[in-house]
């Protein structure tokens, strides 16, 4: 993208042009409460086959956003389509759509057996029928040996598969998933990620995601938004929000990521005098705006080079910044150092450690000098 | 134990004595067999023979037998239109009329009984007057009060259970698919039966039990057992009501033994399914 | 259940019992307050028609006479404030005996808790009226106490305790404990301990704790608790009755004496209407503070 300053204009978040009809489209929607806009003005398209995450911390408007379009809330103003379909006056009992609950919402009466068949049962299919279905489904999610147990008497893995085992026994057009990984723990976590892309591929359902987890919404979209205070900062592949964050809020909400403050003296050119930084920062990019306008430069810690001496440095001579290692957190698999630069300010450089013994590695207290590539900022002006 | 842990411990210890004193009294001289009933005949007592005067005693039994009939449909009235009105209050949010009924289910728990009893009757009577039913007093303006006392309970417990109630229980099945009256009816249901059955209980045991309201709306020729027994203790002390109070305590602890034991079994298998589930891991 | 009901369903969900309560509780009410103001009648019923035509037209005829009695005659006075004085002195006395051992409750073990519970709960499922009964046995002449003492040489003459201001006492308040007990309960096993621990590990001495953390949040069980006892013992007929005293009546019985011994209805009704006009702000503020329970619950 050769965009300078706004990636996307976020609060005309995205549509995307000249794309096929999209199979979930969202048309300005607005939920209040009272006086408070939980949801604010939101657009959005969503393609059929994708796995989009909604992302955002919490009171960010993603889960009532989930809500409306399972039919449990009513949008204020705006429309909803599924699949050309104006959902405005379908309640969820007659939508094409399941929903897995982030508390999973088993029926604690029922069998696993019974708690999968309920929803084919109120499709008045026959019994036979039913009983194949919910064997297969249950089948895909490795729970056939489970059927006349009930809720109380399984783990939360074993209930989270259940739970999607009945939402997707009625073969839906689409599955709204709440924080379906967020009472998991850590491992189960990771390889709960990969069952879910893969039965998403296999049944070839289109799959919604609420998440506040970045890593989750990283690894299973195929597309995310970042919702923020009821209204959509940025859509795009988690590559693009990650790299090419569209405002301050984005970039600082994914990943980590140093902000520097600068302006842009002459306009056309590739550089910006940052008092904070103390130097000059050369982007490989021309930036056009207003000669003197107030820019932010955010770049990752992990595109920072730290290096003892100035020969080591990479990138152009005046992306140069020279510094005291404060503080170093060893992660493992990288370090985190935090530097104290000559202007004053703090800047955050993650390193992989390359060396398994200590000694080469840089320790506290030592001067460094900072350097970046011209590819690497990314230049922000919200 | 803190200085607060010793008082309130002590006050507990007095408070149940207070509690109990009574009716273990109660139950030691119904076995007295002296008609003065607190004074004990040493010499010819324990006896069984208050007892056996109490189940001979026609009027006491038959009054026992109607008692016992009106509260049956009482309690069943009562749980029915309680769960209506507890369902209504707790899941349709406002509606029109909604602060009238939460008015009206929860001023009889506190209203005092002579206002019902005389508000009932003069009720019964000016509908008699305007449309000819109900023909006079009698087991049915019994019951019809009664209905209308036992209900605001119901209401209550029926409406907090329903409250702390997983609504994403509810809207899992309306998903799936369920129209309201079949998400109600196999998800809200079945899962609030503890709650209706206490309810009933209580209704059951409020309507047995009543007196006052029963005394207004009463005809001749209906006398609930506790009308018979206030009017046989308001002369004094009779050695049949203590036998009569034995039986009951000893039912009412036959049953509240029982269910705790139940409940706490109930609890005990659920408690270690989880733990075998939890422990098999994913 | 979502904002998709069908419209009808719900109505007749919330339409039955508000049809029935209509019919049986709240106009009730209003007859009552009709025939307050009508005059008694040597018939039956036993009171002026409800309505009198006038030219064709419906005209209430009021009577104002029922009231007017009730206000002049001292014996309602006496009654009404009699009523107000015994209900007020029974609340705080179960509420002085019933908050602690609320307190101790909570504070104990869950076994013990569950047992303790089922200890409290047992006696209000038997019988409001045996256990009322009980103490006459108890307190009369020859009975439980004054046999005792008087075995044990502690007096010489039998205690006249029976048809007492302190029978009546005792009555309400061995009847009523149940409800005072058991909103407290709940509202304290709410609590969080951990403020308390909090506030000892400041320095607060026990007493303090309670005074100042435990005590305040426990309030809204106070106040539920209190009405509970307070309002149905202003109106209560079967405890006087039984234990109380014949010089002085409560004014529950005085509306029973006057519909079944003097059958004026009117005035019954008057005096009826006179214990709500007293009752109806405790009444809404019962209401006020379960509305509020519920929806803390949601």
């Amino acid at each position: 993208m050769s965009a300078q300053l706004q990636v996307d204009a976020p609060a005309a978040a995205s549509r995307e042009q000249g794309a096929p009809a999209a199979f979930v489209r969202i048309e300005h929607v607005t939920k209040k409460f009272g006086e408070f806009a939980a949801v604010d003005d939101v657009s959005l398209d969503i393609q059929q086959g994708e796995i989009f995450c909604l992302l955002g911390g919490s009171g960010s408007g993603k889960t009532t956003l989930l809500r409306m379009l399972a039919g449990f809330e009513t949008p204020t103003t705006g429309k909803i389509y599924i699949d050309g379909q104006d959902m405005s006056t379908i309640p969820p009992y007659e939508r094409r759509i399941n929903m897995m609950f982030q508390s999973y919402a088993l029926f604690p009466h029922m069998t696993v057996e019974k708690n999968v068949a309920f929803g084919l049962e109120q499709e008045k299919l026959g019994k036979s029928e039913i009983r194949t279905r919910v064997a297969d489904i249950l089948e895909i999610v490795k729970m056939s040996s489970f059927t006349a147990r009930k809720p109380h008497q399984l783990s939360g893995g074993q209930r989270q598969r259940v739970a999607l085992a009945r939402a997707l026994v009625k073969r839906p057009k689409l599955l709204l998933l709440d924080e379906p990984l967020a009472a998991l723990d850590r491992k189960l976590r990771e390889h709960t990620q990969f069952e879910l892309i893969n039965i998403q591929k296999r049944l070839g359902v289109t799959f919604i995601v609420v998440t506040h987890d970045q890593e989750e919404a990283m690894t299973l979209s195929t597309r995310m938004g970042v919702m923020n205070h009821g209204k959509i900062a940025q859509v795009g592949t988690p590559a693009a929000i990650y790299e090419s964050p569209a405002t301050k809020f984005v970039a600082d909400f994914i990943g980590s990521v140093n902000m520097f403050e600068g302006r842009v003296m002459v306009p056309g050119t590739g550089r910006i005098e940052s008092d904070e930084l103390g130097c000059t920062v050369v982007v490989d990019r021309k930036l056009n705006c207003a000669g003197g306008s107030t820019v932010w430069t955010a770049v990752r810690p992990e595109k920072i080079n730290m290096s003892r001496s100035l020969e080591d440095a990479s990138g152009p001579r005046e992306n140069l910044v020279r510094g005291t290692v404060k503080e170093i957190a060893y992660m493992g698999d990288v370090s985190i150092y935090l530097v104290q630069i000559d202007s004053g300010k703090t800047v955050r450089v993650t390193l992989p450690n390359i060396m398994r013994d200590a000694e080469h590695r840089i320790t506290r207290d030592e001067t460094v000098y900072l350097s970046w590539h011209g590819s690497s900022p990314v230049v922000l002006t919200e | 134990m803190t200085s607060r842990g010793v008082f309130s411990r002590t006050a507990l210890v007095f408070g149940l004595v207070f509690l109990y004193v009574p009716i273990l009294s109660m139950i030691v001289f119904s076995f007295n067999n002296s008609r003065l009933v607190t004074v004990w005949d040493a010499a010819h007592s324990p006896t069984l023979k208050w007892y056996g005067e109490l189940l001979s005693n026609g009027q006491i039994v038959g009054a026992a037998w109607l008692s016992i009939r009106i509260a049956l449909v009482s309690a069943t009235g009562a749980v029915i239109l309680g769960t209506l009105t507890g369902v209504a209050l707790a899941r349709f949010g406002p509606f029109r009329g909604r602060t009238l009924l939460s008015g009206m289910t929860t001023a009889p728990i506190v209203m005092p009984e002579v206002i019902t009893g005389l508000s009932l009757l003069l009720m019964f009577v000016a509908l008699e007057q305007f449309i000819g039913w109900p023909k006079g007093s009698g087991a049915l303006t019994i019951t019809l009060s009664h209905i209308t006392f036992c209900m605001a309970y119901v209401t209550v417990v029926v409406q907090s259970r329903l409250v702390g109630f997983d609504e994403s229980l509810e809207e899992a099945a309306m998903d799936l698919g369920a129209r309201p009256a079949t998400v109600f009816f196999r998800v809200t249901l079945p899962l609030i039966v503890p709650a209706i059955l206490s309810g009933w209980l209580l209704a059951f045991t409020l309507s047995w039990d009543d007196l006052v309201i029963t005394q207004f709306v009463a005809g001749p020729g209906s006398s609930t057992l506790p009308m018979v027994i206030f009017s046989k203790v308001r002369l004094g002390v009779s050695p049949d009501v203590n036998a009569l109070a034995t039986i009951m305590v000893l039912l009412v602890t036959i049953g509240i033994v029982t269910s705790a034991v139940w409940m706490r079994y109930q609890n005990r298998r659920r408690e270690r399914d989880e733990q075998l589930a939890a422990a098999a891991n994913l | 259940m979502g904002k998709f009901d069908n419209r009808a369903g719900r109505r007749l969900v919330a339409g039955i019992p508000l049809f029935w309560l209509l019919l049986f509780f709240l106009i009730p009410f209003i007859i009552v307050l009709k025939i307050s103001f009508s005059e008694v009648r040597l018939a039956m019923p036993p009171y002026a028609p409800l309505l009198q035509w006038v030219q064709g037209w419906p005209s209430p005829k009021l009577h104002l006479g029922n009231y007017g009695f009730l206000f002049t005659d001292p014996l309602y006075i006496s009654s009404y404030l009699y009523s107000l004085k015994v209900a007020a002195v029974s609340t705080l006395c179960c509420l002085l005996i019933g908050y602690p051992m609320a307190y101790a409750i909570s504070h104990a073990s869950p076994t013990w808790r569950t047992v303790l519970l089922m200890m409290i709960v047992l006696p209000f499922w038997t019988s409001f009226l045996l256990r009322v009964y009980a103490w006459i046995g108890l307190l009369k002449n020859n009975g439980v106490i004054n046999n005792i003492l008087m075995y044990f040489g502690i007096i010489h003459e039998p205690l006249s305790m029976l048809q007492s201001d302190f029978a009546v006492y005792i009555g309400i308040v061995y009847s009523y404990l149940p409800f005072m007990i058991l909103p407290l309960y709940a509202n304290l096993e709410k609590h969080d301990n951990t403020l308390l621990e909090a506030a000892a590990d400041l320095g607060a001495t026990p007493m303090t704790g309670f005074f100042r953390i435990t005590l305040p949040q426990s309030i809204a069980g106070i106040i539920a608790g209190s009405l509970l006892v307070f309002i149905p013992a202003v109106g209560e007929y079967v405890v006087p009755s039984l234990l109380g005293r014949t010089d002085q009546l409560m004014i529950g019985r005085v509306l029973s004496d006057e519909f079944f011994e003097n059958r004026d209805w009117p005035v019954a009704s008057a005096v009826a209407i006179l214990i709500l006009l007293a009752l109806v702000i405790p009444i809404m503020l019962f209401q006020h503070f379960q509305r509020r329970e519920l929806e803390a619950q949601e």
